[in-house]
């Protein structure tokens, strides 16, 4: 704001009107999740503050009662083997779709972003019709491979955003100096697409750890994950145990978020991007 | 051609080259597109394969055809105009019976109710008293058994059910259904709300996509002109919520917006109500959740379009006369156009399929298309109409990708 | 550097082996037997009384899931052969329709060993064996309306006491409350929704209120609404009330003024894996021992009628079968639930949509 000095009066007050509503809009976006966290150490079980009391108790029921627990791990054996599938079936995709002159490459592209933009319910509908068809409703891999079909689009994304200005004469120089493609691969590519894999990786798990409307439709009490536990519990009744599941999701977020962070900084660095 | 190739013969040294290097082409080709396969084919048939199969569903349905073979088939040469006649009737005795014995009456008589409410039931006696029946004449004892024999509107259903393709369920989706002689008229006032639906889901998509660009231009400016370190800190609180899990945010909300919640309690507190206002279960709550899910959706491709504006532009424009308000809608506003654009076609895309939200913090008359979509599927079990809602919305979603594509181009998705 | 990302991609290829090669967890393991029941205070009252003794008896584990009346499910399940619910506490609407529809196992009450004709109701269903007696009435919270609802008529009366009111989300029981709220007496309800009149009539009435009603989806929801104070009264099953009067201490009153009572149904989806174990489960939880065990934990009647010797005596004014509540309530019709329904749930959708 360097002409700021010279600013009239008007233009002063738009400009703290600006950073005000700025900051207001920032509190919406932030405010519900932070609200939520302390509730969750609450010794009562009401949502209102001020709190009574600190108290443990419905982390102790979040970790400690079989159906959390049973939905915790089903989430967690269910988005791993999403997350291993759709990286591998993404990346290949990203290299293919990356080499120049590939035929019809937005058609193809839009195609496989396309589980993204189709109404999730259109999707679970469509699965839970076809699974009844096919015997593939409330079994694990039914569900696996559903989740995997949302989770792609995430990885192709990621991946081919690492490529988009990826060197090709690297692989060619590396080939030219006698390497085979497997160490081409390993040597070369691997380490430069690797951020942008983890990214998608870590994309494809998150989309599977929290997507509900398709294991509401095809998944039984056996596939139970923890989104299904949590919907439940919303349309019933607010226990605090959800708030406590809440913040345990949302310190994972936070994780996430930073790994991705630094995964995108170290990736472009590594492209000799600067960042500005 | 003889001499040409005689000609490129006569040099050996291009010819192969360029042959080489067509093949070489072709093998890199065929690789790039190896790699794609495995995707691709998966992506067929575990997505595009289920979801044709049940765009299929909302103009297929055989329930008729195949569960009332004889009547179907005697009904072809049935001219529609007076009741049919000995032969349609001996071939309804004859599916009765089977219907009975098969234990098929319950599918039929709800297949007849969907078309014509009230007959199903009526269908299941008849045929449980039709067992009786062993010779004919058929068409006056069918019609002593039940008067529904007697209806020329249940013979029209039934002839329109010797084919498996119908228009019924897309009919209804817009409010249409069959009259008594298979005409196309208006449905009933009780039971036409489709057209209303797609409205509703269309008004409240347009109302989140209007507050998200409201709520995210501003910061996105803010965000983009900001220096680094503070702008990267700022960041990071439009992000988190983009990565929470969504049952998280919607738990939130409820918690937040309840009769006795937080924002009441504080309202009330602060004495600026003095009855606990009503915050969720209604459009204010379902706006609310949304807008607040999809803002990231919004400000992030308008923020990257707005990293990429020169601020000399403005500055050039101030310096040659213009005032800020002036300079910044003629010269920065225009230029973050495609950002706006951008973001706010994403935004109204996925809000057209909201579901989960609305039905947690939303009530009866906050539903869009997606729930009847699952209410049909699973409540209602009708197929037929889960499809057809589904195709439509399903339509207008891919028309608008398309356009966002020819607009925006795929590969410009970001994330994160 | 280069070591660790050979074997980040050596891990990543042995799992992603791992998953393609191995068969995706069996589904289905050992002596375990999935039975489907409505969640909440029931479902907990169900693990004491039926679930944990069943176990300990016969060591045949019970995995519990839960549904809302979703008979889609046991549908699907049933045409696609992949059949997770061996018993289900059945929606006793639908009972008749699947049964009807050759969805549901034919009970065979000797392979059972009980005997029929000692339980109520159990006639009327050839796929069920009647499980217990509930009934839907309408709960308040007694710290707020000392003076609670006394009929009918005042659930629909917004003058006498303004606020919400928390209803199922159903046409089911409201349709006839509505009625009876307009002055139709509880023995003619049925006759009266027969004719289309009657359900103009009823949704008339609904008319009413409409504006001031949360619609409640889950049996768990109601004494929640309650509790919260975001309703003044609500329609709840009455066992649901008990619990939270019971175990939580809340003061709910329950008004029994056209209770309308039925029986649950143990129902078993056909073509599941685990009939033998699905029959004995049922004979376990029907035996007049069980059945009585269940009124420890909840107030619902028992419908072995060797079972009623066993029930303590304190709890009976709390059932639904107590004969001062009986003496104006509703029967409901299933028959003419099973008829109608389809109907009548497709104008209700399109009138709550409105």
């Amino acid at each position: 704001m360097a002409a700021f000095p010279y600013a009239s009066p008007l233009e002063k007050g738009w400009y703290y009107l600006h950073r005000v509503m700025c900051g207001m809009v920032l509190l919406f976006l932030i405010a519900p999740i932070l609200v939520i966290i302390p509730l969750s150490f609450n010794s009562v079980p009401f949502f209102t503050y001020p709190i009574s009391g600190p108290s443990l108790r419905w982390y102790d029921e979040f970790f400690l009662t079989i159906r959390w627990q049973g939905a915790l791990y089903n989430s967690i054996f269910v988005a791993v083997s999403v997350t291993l599938l759709s990286t591998v079936l993404g990346t290949l995709a990203a290299l293919g779709l990356s080499r120049p002159n590939f035929p019809w490459r937005t058609a193809v592209m839009s195609l496989l972003i396309s589980p993204i933009v189709v109404p999730v319910v259109i999707t679970a509908v469509a699965v839970y019709f076809f699974y009844a068809n096919v015997g593939l409703l409330n079994t694990y891999t039914g569900l696996i491979l559903a989740h995997t079909t949302l989770a792609t689009p995430f990885v192709v994304i990621t991946v081919t955003a690492t490529l988009m200005s990826f060197d090709h004469s690297l692989t060619r120089a590396a080939a030219g100096l006698g390497a085979p493609p497997i160490t081409v691969f390993f040597k070369v590519i691997l380490p430069l697409i690797l951020p942008g894999m983890i990214s998608g990786a870590l994309f494809a798990f998150g989309t599977s750890f929290d997507e509900v409307v398709v294991a509401l439709f095809i998944a039984s009490a056996g596939q139970r994950t923890l989104p299904k536990v949590m919907f439940s519990g919303i349309r019933e009744q607010i226990s605090p145990t959800i708030t406590a599941a809440a913040t345990v999701l949302i310190l994972f977020s936070i994780a996430m978020l930073t790994t991705v962070e630094l995964l995108r900084r170290r990736s472009e660095r590594m492209r000799g991007i600067r960042s500005n | 051609m003889s001499t040409t190739v005689v000609q490129i013969a006569g040099e050996p040294d291009t010819v192969p080259l360029r042959l080489k290097l067509q093949r070489i082409e072709r093998r890199r080709k065929l690789k790039a597109v190896t790699l794609v396969l495995p995707l691709l084919l998966f992506i067929l048939f575990a997505f595009v394969l289920p979801i044709g199969q049940m765009m299929f569903n909302a103009v297929h349905d055989s329930t008729l055809l195949t569960l009332m073979p004889r009547t179907t088939a005697a009904l072809r040469a049935w001219d529609g105009k007076d009741l049919p006649d000995e032969v349609a009737y001996a071939a309804l005795a004859g599916d009765l019976s089977q219907a009975w014995e098969q234990k098929t009456m319950g599918a039929i008589g709800k297949r007849m109710n969907y078309e014509l409410p009230g007959t199903g039931s009526e269908f299941t006696s008849s045929a449980q008293k039709a067992r009786t029946l062993s010779a004919g004449p058929y068409k006056a004892a069918l019609i002593e058994i039940s008067p529904l024999w007697a209806r020329h509107d249940v013979w029209s259903l039934l002839k329109r059910g010797s084919s498996a393709y119908t228009a019924y369920y897309l009919l209804r989706s817009v409010d249409y259904q069959y009259g008594p002689d298979s005409q196309i008229v208006a449905s009933p006032p009780d039971n036409s709300i489709f057209r209303m639906i797609f409205l509703r889901t269309l008004g409240i998509s347009i109302a989140v996509t209007a507050a998200t660009l409201l709520l995210g231009f501003p910061l996105a400016y803010l965000l983009a002109t900001l220096p680094p370190k503070t702008s990267n800190l700022l960041m990071i609180m439009v992000v988190l919520p983009f990565w929470t899990s969504l049952l998280v945010r919607t738990t939130a909300w409820v918690v937040l917006l309840q009769q006795h919640g937080v924002v009441n309690d504080v309202l009330l507190a602060l004495h600026l109500i003095s009855q606990p206002a009503e915050l969720i279960y209604n459009r204010v709550g379902t706006v609310l959740a949304m807008t607040h899910i999809q803002l990231p959706f919004t400000l992030l491709p308008i923020y990257s379009v707005m990293k990429t504006i020169p601020p000399i532009h403005v500055r050039a424009a101030r310096s040659l006369g213009a005032g800020p308000f002036y300079a910044f809608w003629k010269v920065y506003f225009p230029q973050t156009l495609p950002g706006i654009a951008a973001g706010c076609l994403l935004t109204f895309i996925l809000c057209l399929g909201y579901y989960i939200t609305p039905a947690l913090v939303g009530g009866p008359n906050d539903q869009m298309i997606s729930y009847f979509v699952a209410h049909y599927t699973n409540e209602e079990l009708n197929w037929g109409m889960a499809s057809a809602l589904g195709a439509i919305l399903l339509t207008a979603t891919l028309l608008l990708y398309y356009v966002f594509n020819k607009l925006v181009g795929v590969d410009r998705i970001k994330l994160g | 550097m280069r070591k660790s990302l050979m074997i980040a991609s050596i891990l990543a290829m042995t799992g992603f082996a791992a998953v393609v090669l191995a068969p995706a967890k069996p589904a289905f393991a050992g002596d375990q037997l999935t039975v489907t029941s409505w969640g909440g205070a029931l479902q907990k009252s169900m693990r004491g009384a039926y679930f944990e003794p069943f176990s300990k008896v016969t060591g045949i584990k019970v995995t519990e899931d839960e549904w809302n009346g979703e008979i889609a499910k046991i549908r699907a399940m049933v045409e696609s052969k992949t059949v997770s619910w061996d018993v289900v506490d059945g929606d006793r609407r639908s009972a008749i329709q699947l049964c009807n529809e050759g969805i549901l196992e034919k009970i065979d009450w000797t392979r059972l060993g009980l005997d029929r004709s000692k339980f109520i109701g159990g006639d009327k269903y050839d796929c069920g064996v009647p499980s217990f007696i509930s009934a839907t009435v309408v709960a308040y919270d007694k710290d707020k309306l000392p003076n609670g609802p006394k009929t009918m008529a005042d659930l629909f009366d917004l003058k006498k006491f303004p606020g919400k009111r928390g209803l199922w989300k159903n046409p089911y029981q409201n349709l006839e409350w509505a009625l009876v709220a307009d002055g139709v007496a509880t023995k003619d309800v049925y006759a009266v929704l027969s004719t289309p009149e009657g359900v103009d009539r009823a949704f008339k009435k609904l008319d009413t209120i409409k504006k001031d009603v949360v619609w409640w989806e889950a049996g768990a929801q109601p004494p929640q609404l309650l509790a919260d104070g975001q309703v003044v009264m609500t329609s709840a099953w009455n066992g649901r009330v008990y619990d939270a009067i019971k175990n939580s201490g809340k003061h709910f009153g329950i008004m029994w003024d056209a209770e309308m009572w039925g029986a649950d149904l143990w129902v078993i989806p056909r073509g599941g894996p685990r009939l033998d174990d699905a029959y004995k489960f049922i004979a376990f939880a029907s035996s007049a021992q069980a059945q009585a065990d269940l009124t420890h934990y909840i107030s619902y009647g028992p419908t072995n009628k060797d079972a009623l010797a066993l029930v303590d005596a304190p709890i009976l004014p709390d059932l639904p079968t107590a004969p001062e509540h009986m003496a104006n309530s509703i029967e409901t019709n299933h028959a003419f639930w099973a008829e109608r329904g389809d109907e009548l749930r497709q104008r209700f959708t399109a009138w709550l949509a409105k």
